[in-house]
């Protein structure tokens, strides 16, 4: 892997990278050992599950009336923050989102900005656009640090480093950080990172962070980590600037606490984080720290694609707990990075086509078995099986009557396909022609192919039975 | 048209579909708790206790006579040279004799290094506690501003044991907290912590190694 933009990482090559991911036996390791460790405290937190029905039910509830009155309590978001004294700027794009945050930057005479975890900046790849412009943008979550010292992107969203042994660890930070020896202790590896990062914050003129909920009635960002350095980018820095998706945002605070208890206990299986850490203005006068002035940008990026159509809008219910990628059967095989994608696992594949296109990610939403875990475990009941099968269709035909066309609409459409299926309709509904096909397939049977594309790279060959369905029932009967 | 009016005209312009009623989430607790007793002050207090240990925060048991000279024993027993407090606290704690006394007086530019390097622990009152989660509310204000309860590596927090609340959702409507959130409101769970490396579980990441709550009861409930 390398620090390129991951829009440059084509989505299309993701079966090569997949094939390779599955014969790396550390890779296999590494996530089917995390995965299980996630999956287990996970349950321990839900062991009522007629509860966790009515939790799941109440936070779907809240999530779908949130959305429902989307425009609405954006306007009433930025109303609150305006009042409290916090600027709020809109972004279609990732160019536009990072135009408005180098703005900011340069108008501070930025040098470094300390991050929070924001998955909406890898998704903008802010850290790419920050260092064009000549300033450097430093990760400060663990994970996110170690990864970025590497020139690598997170694989997990919530464990960004999760691909990584601490063998791996103590040999990159003995070989990046000055003045670190090699150590495989993990309490000495993270006493490494944070005196690291502890003089990077005290330095810092920007602090930048994500959101993980935003409060309409009160004008509150709400963000939730375990590590402290969230706390440190929106407290010590001059400036804060918080990025998040339009989709974020709840009406009142006590829709608050549902969301928050299912989001911790799917993701970690923690009943709550270290820091629930909420913000509702900058540095009012005679207060003695926080930040002086504070930005929110908010992010479309094909958000508002999802929304226009009523079954794709449920995608937007995700509150990014991991869970779907921690139960899924092809993530905890692949890892993340394999999917080229800011957002991985199955939520990545029902996310990023609204993103990047489904030209450049219609196999996405192949990478399932659709056995249903993601759809089972999702907190907020987003039907992501439905919704992979949705986008399966898009990606092969023309939009449905009614229905605008999505980013790259029909960009897996092959002449050759629809010609396959055309022929196997014709024949199937014509009962002589059916009759006759069956005849000569079981009787020519030698002369099947031994190479059949992809489904003898690891699949024996496809091979007709010696007489069809029709001749054994037939003679059966006769006894 | 600024990209503002294009995100809410595109929004506007999708199908509206059935708007779905306002969630009741007063609703939702009042029926998870039916039939199950009102909790009491004592249950809340050992929940408190036990979830926050879970948290690897440490609770000690004082009064409102003696905490300043528990605080100041804690204080020797950790080492601890310099404690940083808002200036409230000025008077109590140097009548309890301890040493190394640091008000949070001044804006942080001006004295940022020494907090953060050359300060070992603080002390910072809460508003309150959540039982079910051993959570501490706390809001800074000009008094105790919002990094005392980050920097320092170690954190005493003073908790009424009269401000436990069964869960968030009670504290929120409790202390009426959509009509008067202060800048910045926090609540807190243990030292921070974390995970990233393997999975492994360590103290002290960026902020406080050590959390020790200091829970004012009354005389007959100290232990």
């Amino acid at each position: 892997m390398n620090a390129q933009p991951l829009n440059f990482v084509p989505a299309s090559e993701f079966k090569a990278r997949a094939a390779a991911a599955v014969s790396d036996p550390h890779l296999r390791k590494s996530f089917r050992g995390a995965m299980d460790f996630l999956i287990g405290k996970r349950a321990a937190q839900f062991p009522d599950a007629d509860l966790l029905e009515r939790q799941r039910g109440l936070a779907e509830h809240i999530r779908k009336y949130s959305l429902a009155r989307l425009p609405e309590l954006l306007e009433q978001l930025e109303r609150k923050l305006t009042e409290n004294g916090v600027q709020v700027h809109w972004a279609e794009n990732p160019e536009q989102a990072n135009r408005i945050i180098i703005e900011i930057a340069r108008r501070h005479s930025t040098r470094l900005m300390v991050k929070g975890k924001s998955m909406v900046s890898e998704e903008i790849e802010l850290n790419h656009a920050m260092a064009d412009a000549g300033m450097e943008a430093l990760e400060s979550d663990m994970g996110e640090y170690i990864v970025q010292l590497d020139g690598e992107k997170p694989s997990h969203i919530i464990m960004p480093a999760i691909h990584k042994t601490k063998q791996q660890i103590a040999r990159l930070f003995a070989e990046k950080v000055p003045g670190a020896g090699y150590t495989e202790s993990v309490d000495e590896l993270i006493g490494i990172g944070r005196a690291v990062l502890r003089e990077k914050f005290m330095t810092a003129e920007v602090g930048l962070s994500g959101v993980n909920f935003a409060v309409a009635e009160t004008g509150t960002l709400c963000l939730v980590e375990n590590e402290g350095n969230g706390r440190m980018c929106t407290t010590v820095p001059e400036v804060h600037i918080a990025i998040t998706g339009i989709e974020k945002v709840v009406e009142k605070l006590e829709h608050v606490p549902p969301l928050f208890g299912l989001l911790t206990r799917s993701a970690t299986g923690q009943a709550t984080t270290t820091y629930f850490n909420l913000i509702s203005g900058p540095r009012k006068p005679g207060e003695k720290d926080g930040p002086r002035e504070m930005h929110l940008v908010l992010v479309d990026n094909g958000r508002t694609q999802a929304y226009s159509d009523e079954q794709l809008r449920s995608t937007l219910q995700c509150i990014r707990c991991g869970a779907c990628m921690n139960h899924c059967p092809v993530y905890t095989r692949i890892g993340g990075h394999a999917y080229g994608t800011t957002y991985p696992g199955p939520i990545g594949e029902i996310i990023s086509p609204h993103m990047l296109g489904l030209a450049a990610t219609h196999v996405l939403p192949t990478a399932s078995s659709l056995c249903g875990a993601c759809g089972e475990v999702c907190p907020v009941r987003i039907p992501i099986p439905d919704l992979l099968i949705r986008l399966r269709g898009e990606a092969q035909h023309d939009a449905r009557p009614g229905h605008a066309p999505m980013l790259g609409q029909g960009a897996a459409k092959s002449g050759l396909a629809d010609a396959i299926w055309a022929g196997w309709a014709a024949m199937y509904t014509r009962p002589a022609l059916y009759r006759a096909f069956g005849w000569l397939a079981t009787r020519f049977r030698a002369l099947t192919p031994p190479m059949q594309s992809g489904w003898t790279v690891s699949r024996t060959p496809l091979k007709p039975a010696k007489r069809t369905l029709h001749e054994e029932m037939a003679a059966r009967r006769r006894g | 048209m600024s990209a503002r009016d294009n995100i809410l005209q595109r929004l506007r312009a999708a199908p509206q579909g059935t708007s779905p009623l306002a969630p009741d989430v007063r609703a939702f607790h009042l029926a998870c708790s039916a039939g199950a007793p009102v909790s009491t002050r004592a249950a809340r207090i050992e929940l408190f206790c036990e979830k926050m240990a879970f948290w690897h925060g440490e609770v000690v048991r004082v009064t409102r006579e003696t905490w300043p000279q528990k605080l100041a024993q804690l204080c020797a027993t950790k080492g601890v040279r310099s404690l940083l407090h808002g200036e409230s606290y000025a008077a109590v704690l140097t009548g309890a004799g301890i040493g190394g006394l640091k008000p949070y007086d001044r804006p942080v530019e001006e004295w940022k290094q020494e907090l953060f390097e050359d300060t070992d622990a603080s002390l910072t009152s809460t508003r309150g506690g959540i039982a079910e989660t051993g959570t501490l509310i706390i809001w800074p204000d000009a008094n105790e501003p919002r990094l005392m309860s980050l920097v320092p590596p170690i954190h005493f927090a003073l908790l009424d044991a009269g401000q436990l609340y069964d869960t968030l959702f009670a504290a929120i409507v409790g202390q009426g907290w959509s009509a008067s959130m202060p800048t910045n409101a926090l609540l807190v769970s243990g030292p921070s912590k974390t995970a990233d490396i393997q999975v492994t579980l360590a103290y002290g990441a960026h902020g406080p190694k050590e959390l020790i709550v200091l829970l004012l009861v009354d005389e007959e409930e100290m232990q």
